[in-house]
């Protein structure tokens, strides 16, 4: 078997000491950004990248992918035992996780939520090892039109699993790509939009975008609201699960899992639509859906494995196609980048250790965030009392430390700055975000395919449509926007949605 | 007309208006070449003018439906952090990471919901240190630690 003459050689360099420093180093940081509200991996993973220039490549990748993993665990235990939020993704674990606590059994449900997540995080690591040579296998006969179609499609796939309105996270995307264009036109070397300002004919860093419009805004909104946190299981007793638990939680574990691993590989996908869709699922599988809510074990198991599932998943694309299917994945993209790795299917077989290694980290993560995370909870839950009014300000020298040391030059920060103002109004209008930092990082990337599809096919459009790959991606996009424009399924949506916000 | 849902409104004429200054900038500025060979005016040219189609369409949304109200901007915030990051970026040569942290932290915090000399003061103590340890001393970043005149 191929495959796991593969995972040992990862498994060889993964166990480095070095290695497993950085995936522990990755795995404590990404717990308490998921534990600390209001700064979240994109921020985190943004801040960090360019300390990651001076790491070799594959530690670098291993401590920032520990770090989106680590907030998938560490944005639960929050959720369970004090109703926040930690990220995004442990939304809906709130629902039960908090009830469960509330009725004294915030043990089980701690130890539901880090089991089924690792369980979870084991199946997704292999599929990841068995799905990602093929496809990239299949991406390496792509040619700039496939590419070109295959964007269109994940951009279009990222905007309708988005939330909020569909033509404003188109809008928002198209902004993104014009952004990502600024700077020098590699083809003919023309500097566009760069207003004789110097510093932006190499065209805006997407990680001073990416930390203006998560870091930046995220701080802002954050003061904007008042500071009220209250914490209500300071003890935690009794991690164990009983057996009626166990059986009521195995199958919803095993659903969560398979559905956060396809979703995860959706571009636009990731943990956060995982987690929605498998409490949706939990809920109608139910013999007794009155009792989700209301502390239904099956509420925890279900959305904490999808969403661990999910975010190993969405490691796929990036892997095997070099395309990010959400904001972490392109700053992951970014990290690859900057140490000169050009991301593509070609890294696998270039750098196969690089990609085996990275893959048995995250098994190896895992593994570690079980053991941080449950007998160190009562840790963990303590950092929750640290106010706000001392973390913003060192949250804000982080990211300007970060931002200043990638060039040494003042006139970043103050783009971020400006991005930060921007993700502002924008946070004000309900316009998203993510599908923005998408579209930025693959604005450059598409005009490219763009333009050598248009040359080889001597001006024809229509080379999209039929080339038979190609088609199959614009295809599927229009499908894609013609359902979601469905009165039926917008409403669905809407719905679906619509529990978030509560 | 009236404003029926003042967010689509407003959002539609941000990318409208932003749509339209790509777009004719590019025209303005750059070579538009053909659909074969591309000159650097035709993708931000045919993005800005897509821009703008999806910004009228949210526009007329906002004219069409009812929605909800745009929320107020607090603007202590927002200027605060900004213009705290901003003077960093451009005290670090002149002041050094003593100086600029200073600006950060202090001009930060005034965007808090309270502001405590001695708080903010320990707290500066603190993120000076730990950024002199871990970027300068552990990771050799080339930050100046004092201000220009002293060194």
């Amino acid at each position: 078997m191929e495959v796991f003459a593969n995972l040992w050689m990862g498994f060889g360099v993964a166990f480095t000491l070095q290695n497993l420093f950085y995936a522990f180093v990755g795995c404590i940081l990404g717990t308490l950004i998921g534990v600390l509200p209001g700064i979240g991996p994109v921020a985190t993973i943004a801040m960090l990248l360019p300390i990651t220039f001076n790491l070799n490549p594959l530690s670098a990748l291993i401590m920032l992918a520990g770090i989106y993993y680590g907030a998938q665990y560490g944005g639960s235990t929050t959720a369970i035992l004090v109703n926040i939020p930690g990220e995004s993704s442990s939304v809906v674990t709130c629902l039960d996780g908090y009830q469960m606590a509330r009725q004294g059994r915030a043990g089980p449900a701690l130890a539901i939520a880090a089991l089924g997540s690792f369980f979870a995080g084991c199946v997704a690591t292999l599929i990841i090892a068995v799905a990602a040579p093929p496809l990239a296998e299949v991406a390496l006969k792509f040619g700039p039109s496939e590419y070109f179609s295959l964007m269109v499609f994940g951009l279009i796939a990222a905007t309708v699993l988005a939330h909020g309105s569909l033509i404003k996270a188109i809008a928002m995307v198209v902004w993104g790509l014009l952004f990502g264009i600024i700077g020098t036109d590699v083809n003919s070397g023309v500097l566009r939009f760069t207003f004789d300002i110097p510093e932006l004919s190499d065209g805006i860093g997407f990680v001073i975008v990416a930390m203006g419009m998560f870091g930046a805004t995220e701080i802002i909104m954050n003061l904007e609201q008042g500071e009220h946190r209250e914490i209500f299981a300071t003890k935690v007793k009794n991690l164990w699960l009983t057996m009626e638990d166990f059986k009521a939680a195995w199958p919803a574990v095993l659903r969560g899992t398979a559905l956060g691993s396809c979703l995860g590989i959706l571009p636009g996908g990731g943990a956060l639509l995982a987690s929605f869709g498998a409490y949706t699922v939990e809920k109608k599988v139910s013999k007794n859906p009155e009792r989700f809510g209301k502390g239904a074990i099956q509420g925890v198991a279900g959305p904490e494995s999808a969403n661990n599932a999910g975010a190993q998943t969405s490691f796929i694309p990036m892997l095997t196609l070099g395309i990010p299917g959400n904001a972490v994945m392109a700053l992951m993209i970014g990290a690859l980048m900057i140490q000169g790795i050009a991301p593509g299917p070609q890294v696998m077989n270039e750098k196969p250790q690089l990609f085996w290694g990275l893959i048995a980290s995250m098994w190896i993560g895992n593994l570690m965030l079980v053991v941080l995370n449950l007998p160190l909870i009562g840790m963990w839950v303590k950092l929750l009392t640290v106010p706000y009014r001392y973390l913003f300000p060192s949250i804000l020298v982080f990211m300007a430390i970060g931002v200043y040391s990638l060039s040494n030059n003042p006139f970043d920060v103050l783009i971020m700055a400006v991005f930060g103002i921007l993700g502002y109004v924008c946070a004000k209008l309900e316009c998203e975000p993510a599908p923005m930092i998408l579209g930025f990082i693959l604005g450059p990337l598409m005009e490219e395919n763009l333009r050598r599809a248009m040359l080889l096919s001597r001006g024809d459009p229509t080379v999209f449509f039929t080339k038979p790959i190609s088609a199959a991606f614009m295809i599927a996009s229009l499908i894609l926007l013609v359902v979601v424009a469905l009165p039926a399924i917008r409403k669905k949506r809407e719905e679906a949605f619509a529990e978030e916000t509560k | 007309m009236k404003i029926k849902s003042p967010k689509d409104f407003w959002s539609g004429l941000m990318f409208v208006a932003s749509g339209l200054f790509f777009a004719i900038w590019a025209i303005t500025h750059y070579q538009m070449g053909t659909a074969v060979r591309m000159g650097p005016a035709y993708f931000p040219t045919m993005l800005g003018g897509l821009m703008v189609v999806l910004g009228l369409m949210i526009l007329a949304s906002g004219l069409a439906m009812q929605g909800p109200k745009v929320p107020p901007f607090r603007f202590r915030p927002l200027l605060m952090i900004s213009l705290g990051l901003v003077l960093y970026g451009y005290l670090m040569k002149p002041l050094g990471l003593v100086g600029a942290t200073a600006a950060l932290v202090y001009v930060g915090a005034l965007g808090g919901h309270e502001f405590r000399w001695k708080e903010v003061t320990i707290l500066y103590v603190i993120l000076i240190l730990f950024s002199w340890l871990v970027f300068v001393k552990g990771l050799s970043l080339p930050f100046p630690l004092w201000p220009a005149a002293y060194s």
